[in-house]
């Protein structure tokens, strides 16, 4: 568009406020699949064009133009040139990168959100099996609409690291989408925020989509953990998310229980062990010596709050005997579960942990007799010659239920003998 | 050249109901009646009868060049010339064979490839010149979009590896100069693909061309003394012998297609795969299967083995395309041989070349159907791809949604016989919906097709109710087709627009047994 034709003219044409002529938003490229690029200039006159370029033009052109002249609309945009470079995005993602688009160019009017088609699903427990959450980057759409194939107990949509600092915006609607149209098939919704202010935003975005739990970067102070807390009271007191902090340094780490009874929210906590590696200026190793401290730090501070501990992610998606061996070493040393970044990284993940057979076995044995003992009116419950105290009878109803959560046997093996308890 | 011209205006409906020409290039056709349902009727086709008196009686066939190989075979205007693909995208000898012929002033020539690649691309000009007719046999990439559009002047017929045997047996062929690329051969003529510098591994596909070709020229980059141990193709069939300095790349065997998948959507349905055969009983002692390469197949073969060892089965045999995973099998004992028809990568063909129990087989004992039986029915298994499969399971694997050519069939119809057929699909592709309410070109019917396994779910075929029996109470994602259609719809945000095609012919698919099973039609535009 010349610079004659801008400014003044613009006013009349279009409802919202203009501050650009042109806005993008996307991405396109050789390596780029299930995305596109969006451009779209302001005119004067003339209604909206859509010039449209796409791999899959012959069977979703005429629908993909269609979408576009309805958003444009939506978003109070009268004359427009949008061109549209994509590449087989489905239509939450064309969606979200024309609204970011159009935001861009400053039309900030308007309602864009595709129709919510992901299931409504009921809230999830605070105590809910975590064993695995796997990060998707909030800005790639492809790992989006198969994560919930993979059976993670979570998928995490990242707004956070994994975001360019100039994407946010985009990536920020991008999330929002695949939270209304995506059905991630009963794994936990959560969204990685960014820091606050910027997560003020996140927030905002979000929390409207009903997110069963928001991450907290790098917390340092309960302060921080309080003030997600009130945003949350004031955006969506009626459903709100569970809070998982991440303590990313020396001072986090020092502050775990603080800042894990700074809200009754906070379902779990979690370790961030690149970043804390970086504050304490040493390197994280394959097994994880130097992190052993700061860990049971986590471990322990969760506990005495009443959420869980849930470890930080195995960086190498390669190595799967590694892998296995950290899940162990995390397991043993009380957590309850830990990040995924490759769908590949699961079936080890969750195997470790999950109660072996003859834990459950075990456990089963112990609930029988609580039980027992129960209906009894026993005040002590004893299995063969031992008595079994109250935590460890607390201790196997969490394993039976986990158990009964997947699925797992152990009812039936003789192996066990006598020595339960 | 009457005879040369396209389909007829006739157009039939086969029993799948998709209208198809009743003439093809000046021979009457047989349109598709059904499964098992033609009878071929006569005797096999077979070339001139020759006499030794005719060749040197030292066995010294060899010519200076493959002009004079050519010119003494009397090469002329409109003969049909065949080449084989056991280079892959590494041939060097179709192009060059026609080439040759262009230099010489031929014209009119049909090329009667086993199979073409990206490389072959340069035969666009000689078909613009006026040297190639037409083309039988796949046609991909910019061959493919030259006979979609309808620039080739006559219509191309697409084959299966056993109903190119089929049809060079059965007389609809008549090759009239086959070159064969060998990566060593004697003056006599023997040849094998095993050994020398090129090595490839098996020579099958061009064992019916020196079967029934009029004529048969060797052209190898590794020549040995007489006599050439092990042979495949027998010297006695062969009319000269051609020295090149190279016949192909064996690298260039080697596609992107050889690797097992590094996507977890591909992942899970390659593991789905695997438990499906486990549970439904087909993963036992003595079992057999297939798989081709890509990457799903070969994720499959990973997952399986480690089924197998889990289980301590072992394959009686498993049937190549082979490739390091099918090697690493026969070499963990995890099967007693591999039965291989094409190899696709290097680990294979050193395989092919050292180990005994690494067999090399032709299209003829795998998949002609019209032999007295052939392998592929005996497998108990295979996986394979395709690019769309309709409600009924009928599936195509030769266009594009859009109506392109985009693959050649390969074996793919000939292993639809065996005991439990499955595609292994990605449920969509780039928002392209791969189940749809009817497939653009019908490659192969939907009663051979047992399984459509996605990542969204598995569908079983209704006609197999025993699978559906065994499989009953799996924790696998068993689902109605039409169930995983309507969800992926949902997902890419309807059904897609239906190709915009013509109603002029470019190109037949054949059936195994030579009837035409559906037509490709030029695209739009």
């Amino acid at each position: 568009m010349s610079v004659a034709a801008g400014g003044g003219s613009m006013g009349k044409s279009a409802k919202a406020k203009q501050k650009d002529e042109r806005g993008a938003a996307g991405r396109r490229g050789e390596d780029v699949r299930s995305d596109l690029y969006v451009e779209i200039e302001q005119r004067a006159a003339g209604g909206i064009d859509v010039a449209l370029t796409s791999r899959v033009e012959p069977y979703y052109g005429r629908a993909i133009r269609e979408q576009a002249e309805g958003l444009i609309g939506a978003l109070g945009l009268a004359h427009a040139l949008v061109e549209i470079d994509d590449q087989g995005a489905l239509p939450f993602v064309i969606a979200a990168r024309i609204e970011a688009a159009a935001r861009r160019m400053g039309a900030s009017e308007g309602d864009a959100r595709p129709e919510r088609t992901a299931p409504e699903r009921p809230r999830t427990e605070k105590d809910r099996l975590r064993r695995s959450r796997l990060y998707l980057p909030g800005n790639e759409p492809k790992y989006m609409i198969n994560a919930g194939l993979y059976r993670p107990d979570g998928i995490i949509l990242d707004l956070e690291d994994s975001v360019h600092p100039r994407e946010k915006d985009a990536a920020r609607l991008l999330v929002r989408n695949a939270l209304r149209c995506v059905d991630f098939l009963g794994a936990e919704r959560m969204v990685r925020i960014n820091q606050l202010p910027l997560g003020l935003e996140d927030l905002e975005a979000v929390l409207p989509e009903k997110p069963d739990l928001i991450l907290v970067p790098k917390v340092e102070s309960p302060d921080q953990v309080r003030d997600v807390d009130a945003a949350i009271d004031r955006l969506a007191p009626d459903e709100p998310p569970w809070l998982m902090p991440i303590l990313e340094s020396a001072l986090g780490i020092e502050r775990a229980f603080a800042i894990a009874t700074a809200s009754p929210r906070v379902a779990a906590l979690t370790i961030g062990l690149e970043d804390l590696a970086a504050d304490l200026g040493i390197a994280k190793s394959a097994d994880g010596a130097e992190s052993d401290w700061a860990r049971r730090r986590v471990v322990n501070a969760a506990r005495a709050a009443g959420a869980q501990a849930i470890d930080s992610v195995y960086g190498d998606v390669d190595d799967t005997d590694g892998l296995e061996a950290w899940a162990e070493s995390s397991r043993r040393l009380g957590f309850e579960g830990m990040g995924c970044l490759h769908p590949s990284q699961l079936e080890a993940v969750h195997g470790a942990f999950a109660p072996s057979a003859e834990q459950v076995w075990r456990a089963r044995r112990i609930v029988a007799a609580y039980e027992d003992a129960q209906a009894r009116g026993l005040g002590v419950v004893s299995l063969g010659s031992k008595m079994i105290d109250a935590p460890v009878v607390k201790q196997a109803l969490r394993v039976v239920r986990l158990a009964e959560e997947l699925g797992i046997g152990g009812a039936t093996d003789e192996a066990g003998g006598e020595d339960g308890g | 050249m009457s005879a040369r011209s396209k389909a007829s205006a006739e157009l039939v409906e086969n029993a799948l109901g998709r209208k198809v020409p009743r003439v093809v290039g000046g021979r009457e056709q047989d349109p598709y009646a059904g499964v098992g349902a033609h009878s071929p009727a006569g005797r096999k086709h077979g070339p001139p009868v020759r006499s030794c008196r005719e060749f040197p009686a030292d066995g010294d066939k060899r010519v200076s060049s493959l002009a004079e190989a050519f010119e003494r075979c009397g090469l002329s205007d409109g003969m049909v010339v065949s080449t084989h693909h056991h280079f892959r995208n590494g041939d060097r000898v179709a192009l060059f064979a026609l080439q040759t012929a262009s230099r010489m002033g031929a014209k009119d020539l049909m090329w009667f490839p086993s199979a073409s690649f990206p490389c072959h691309a340069p035969v666009i000009d000689l078909m613009e010149d006026g040297t190639v007719h037409h083309i039988e046999g796949s046609m991909n990439g910019p061959l493919g979009d030259y006979c979609s559009q309808g620039k080739m002047r006559g219509l191309g017929v697409l084959r299966s590896h056993g109903g190119r045997w089929q049809a060079i047996q059965d007389g609809e062929v008549e090759i009239d100069v086959a070159v064969i690329a060998a990566p060593t051969a004697d003056p006599f003529g023997n040849a094998d693909g095993s050994h020398g510098p090129s090595a490839c591994g098996s020579l099958g596909f061009a064992l019916a061309d020196s079967l029934h070709a009029r004529h048969v020229i060797v052209v190898t980059d590794n020549l040995v003394p007489f006599p050439c141990i092990p042979w495949q193709i027998q010297g006695n069939n062969v009319d000269f012998v051609v020295e090149a300095e190279s016949v192909g790349d064996p690298g260039q065997i080697v596609s992107g297609t050889t690797r097992i998948t590094r996507s977890p959507d591909r992942l899970l349905i390659a593991e789905n795969v695997a438990h499906l055969l486990r549970e439904a009983g087909i993963m036992r002692d003595g079992f057999s299967f297939q798989a081709g390469a890509g990457g799903i197949a070969l994720a499959f073969v990973d997952f399986l083995a480690g089924m197998m060892r889990e289980a301590g089965v072992k394959a009686r045999f498993v049937r190549g395309g082979s490739t390091k995973y099918l090697v690493d099998l026969l070499h963990e004992g995890l099967t007693d041989y591999i039965l291989d028809g094409q190899t696709f990568d290097l680990d294979g063909v050193r395989s092919i070349a050292d180990d005994p129990r690494h067999v090399p087989t032709s299209p003829f004992t795998s998949y002609n159907f019209h032999g007295k039986g052939n392998f592929a029915s005996m497998v108990d298994a295979v996986v394979l791809g395709a690019t769309e499969v309709d409600v009924e399971f009928n599936a195509n694997v030769v266009t594009h949604s859009d109506g392109r050519l985009l693959h050649g069939i390969g074996g793919w119809q000939n292993c639809l016989t065996s005991g439990c057929t499955v595609l292994a699909v990605p449920s969509f592709r780039d928002r392209i919906p791969v189940i749809v309410d009817r497939v653009t070109t019908v490659t192969g019917p939907g009663e051979l097709i047992d399984v459509v396994a996605t990542e969204r779910g598995i569908a079983i075929n209704p006609r197999r109710r025993d699978l559906l029996d065994a499989l009953a109470g799996s924790s696998l994602p068993i689902r109605p087709i039409e169930e995983i259609k309507r969800e992926v719809e949902a997902l890419c945000g309807g059904a897609p627009e239906q190709p915009r095609l013509t109603d002029e012919p470019v190109a037949i698919v054949k059936w195994v047994d030579g009837t035409v099973i559906d037509t490709v039609w030029r695209v739009e535009g």
